[in-house]
């Protein structure tokens, strides 16, 4: 096999595997009867089309890529963890909670305070999963999910109760949300005339320390060696259960801080909806950007377009916004697919034979 | 007394979606195939259950021929799903768990795209009601608990037996467990692991579509995109309680149907007690039961979540 034929066949792979999801989308397009090309066409290219639109991809750039980040530092180490959902929720909390209860505080002070309080109710969150997959065998599929559906009930409890605005209580209309935030929380905007702030600068940094963390550190090292294999770790005298927890912590950590981020940067009020599933498709984000930062960022990118995009669908062409769920989901299956034929290299070798003899 | 009636009663009627698509799952389970992408199939059998009779009566009375239509709707492509899931986990030996996860958003997406589009908002369908069972039901105490239920829930219940007679009775069922347990041994005698699995996600997918075709047409009477809130993975989770074993399962979805019920009763009893707890309760229970239970963490089957490759020796 040479080098030219790996390239090939690599290539055709991938290409395939795009054709595949894009086909199983298409399916459910055909199915309601909507014009298949135009809508792909409208989720792609036409959030490009203007600076504000752009600005909206790069608002849902900043959570997707700093989830993601964290999914893909719990993946390394051997958890897939689906409760990213729930611990951006303990982190809006936990970022409203601080702003809430020192308004007078100056920026310096309470902008790093609020970040901290949003990543370290997003960690303890997390760790609770990893505690219960490292002593008890939990699987965190299952945990992390519960405790996404306890997170929601609980930020709908604090958002109702303890923390709801005091001014719908005078008003009587009730809506679950808090307070304004007070001015000094607020992330600065990059670009005016548009919501872009400047969590966008931090999400990039935290790219950065990511892979510093996993690969250029010798805990880094030893995560990644529990997730690649726990048993040969446990003999190479790796902590594995504390590598789990830790690795959890950081996951949970930092979508906690993406919470925080969305909350200080874009709607100034912990209110329902601020999650918006980003917990998931922070997980797809990860996984097509091959679980590393620097695929990470182009891929938040690109799944921030298919929101921005999934959402123009409805009324240019009549499709719901469902259906970037639809293609996420595709997306996924076809990713984890694709991996197992990629790595299957007595398959390669059948086709280099097949592809020799037509050729000798 | 009237009381408990009512909530025995409705722990009863809601205990059928968990108990449908929890012997599903186990019987994926036994089969070595872990699917976590029940909720998925479930959201799809809901939408697909009330879309005929939505359809034909828009909101009015339909005939019972068009609510059949909708569950064998909903139950044969919730097979198909179960299929289509096994493309991935058992002919390109994908990952299960994160595959089911890709599942659950492919299903909860195509149910609210559909849903979206052919429905609309909030609507009601008339549903499946089946009168009591007459003398048996005025029986005092059992007789509203146990013979003035719907029909599926009888349906659901005799499931029990059948998928126990299924799984430990018949050839089939031998198969199935030895792909689960020792799928090398049942390899090296015969039998396509491959094919079995197909058929186990096959069946699996089918009762996870019922389930959910259940909960629209019987239970809620309507589709949201919140229907089905992290029932499959409840039923996911009970296979555990249960430890692989129908009966067992059937008892922890009464259990946890009667937590579901916990939040109606601090309602009716005017508790003052946030409502948002109550709703916590089955969620916090499946932690505390996967914690706590150490038995269920050695009588799964023990090729549970691993891809079968003939031309691996492991």
């Amino acid at each position: 096999m040479n080098k030219r034929f790996i390239l090939i066949y690599k290539s055709c792979i991938i290409l395939l595997a795009i054709i595949a999801a894009m086909a199983l989308g298409s399916v459910i397009l055909v199915a309601i009867g909507a014009n298949v090309a135009k809508t792909y066409a409208v989720i792609v290219f036409e959030p490009l089309k203007n600076i504000g639109l752009l600005a909206e991809v790069g608002i849902r750039m900043i959570p997707l890529t700093i989830i993601a980040l964290g999914i893909a530092v719990a993946y390394r180490s051997g958890i897939i963890n689906i409760g990213a959902e729930g611990q951006m929720m303990m982190g809006i909390l936990g970022a409203a909670a601080i702003a809430l209860s020192m308004p007078g505080a100056p920026k310096p002070v309470l902008i790093p305070t609020a970040m901290l309080a949003g990543f370290v109710c997003g960690g303890l969150w997390g760790a609770l999963a990893g505690y219960l997959k490292a002593k008890l065998q939990v699987s965190e599929l299952l945990s992390t999910v519960m405790l996404n559906y306890i997170a929601e009930q609980f930020y709908t409890f604090c958002l109702r109760k303890p923390m709801l605005d005091p001014a719908e209580i005078t008003m009587g209309s009730g809506t679950p949300q808090t307070m304004r935030l007070t001015k000094n929380v607020w992330l600065s905007r990059i670009i005016p005339g548009t919501r872009l702030h400047s969590g966008l600068a931090i999400a990039l940094v935290l790219a950065v320390l990511v892979y510093f963390l996993l690969w250029r550190t010798s805990f880094g090292f030893k995560m990644r060696a529990a997730g690649a294999s726990a048993r040969a770790a446990r003999y190479g005298g790796i902590a594995v259960g504390t590598c789990l927890v830790a690795a959890m912590v950081i996951s949970g950590g930092l979508a906690g801080l993406a919470g925080a981020i969305e909350v200080m940067g874009v709607h100034h009020r912990a209110i329902g909806g601020i999650t918006s599933g980003y917990g998931f498709s922070g997980i797809v984000v990860a996984l097509f950007g091959g679980l590393h930062p620097a695929g990470i960022i182009p891929a938040a990118f690109f799944f921030g377009l298919l929101l921005v995009g999934g959402n123009m669908t409805q009324n240019a062409v009549g499709v719901p916004a469902n259906m970037v769920s639809v293609l996420q989901g595709a997306i996924i299956l076809v990713i984890v697919a694709t991996q197992m034929v990629l790595s299957n290299k007595y398959l390669m070798e059948r086709v280099w034979r097949h592809f020799q003899k037509e050729h000798a | 007394m009237n009381y408990i009636v009512t909530i025995l009663t409705l722990a009863i009627a809601s205990s059928v979606s968990l108990l449908l698509a929890s012997l599903g799952e186990m019987i994926n389970q036994r089969s070595g195939v872990f699917n976590l992408g029940c909720e998925g199939i479930m959201a799809v059998g809901a939408f697909l259950g009330m879309l005929v009779p939505y359809l034909v009566g828009k909101g009015g009375p339909t005939s019972g021929v068009y609510n059949l239509i909708g569950l064998l709707l909903a139950t044969g492509i919730g097979a198909l799903l179960g299929l289509f899931f096994a493309i991935f986990v058992v002919t390109f030996r994908a990952p299960q768990g994160i595959a089911g996860i890709g599942l659950e958003m492919f299903g909860l997406g195509v149910a609210g795209t559909l849903f979206r589009h052919f429905i609309g908002g909030t609507q009601s369908v008339p549903g499946i009601t089946t009168p009591p069972i007459p003398l048996l039901s005025k029986i005092p105490v059992i007789g509203p608990i146990l013979f003035s239920q719907n029909i599926l829930v009888y349906v659901a219940y005799l499931c029990v037996p059948l998928s126990w007679y299924l799984l430990f009775k018949t050839p089939w069922g031998l198969k199935v467990r030895a792909c689960g347990t020792t799928p090398r041994a049942a390899d090296s005698i015969g039998i396509n692991v491959n094919h079995v699995r197909y058929q186990a996600l096959a069946v699996g997918g089918a009762m996870a579509g019922l389930a959910g075709a259940y909960l629209s047409l019987c239970q809620a009477k309507m589709f949201s995109d919140s229907l089905i809130s992290g029932r499959g993975f409840i039923a996911v989770a009970l296979v555990y309680f249960g430890h692989w074993k129908p009966v067992k399962i059937m008892w922890g979805a009464l259990l946890f149907s009667l937590a579901q019920t916990f939040q109606n009763v601090i309602q009716s009893l005017g508790i003052n007690f946030p409502y948002e707890f109550a709703v916590m309760l089955p969620y916090v229970l499946v932690i505390l039961v996967l914690a706590f239970d150490r038995e269920s963490q050695r009588l799964g089957p023990t090729a549970l979540g691993a891809p079968f490759n003939r031309e691996i020796r492991t």
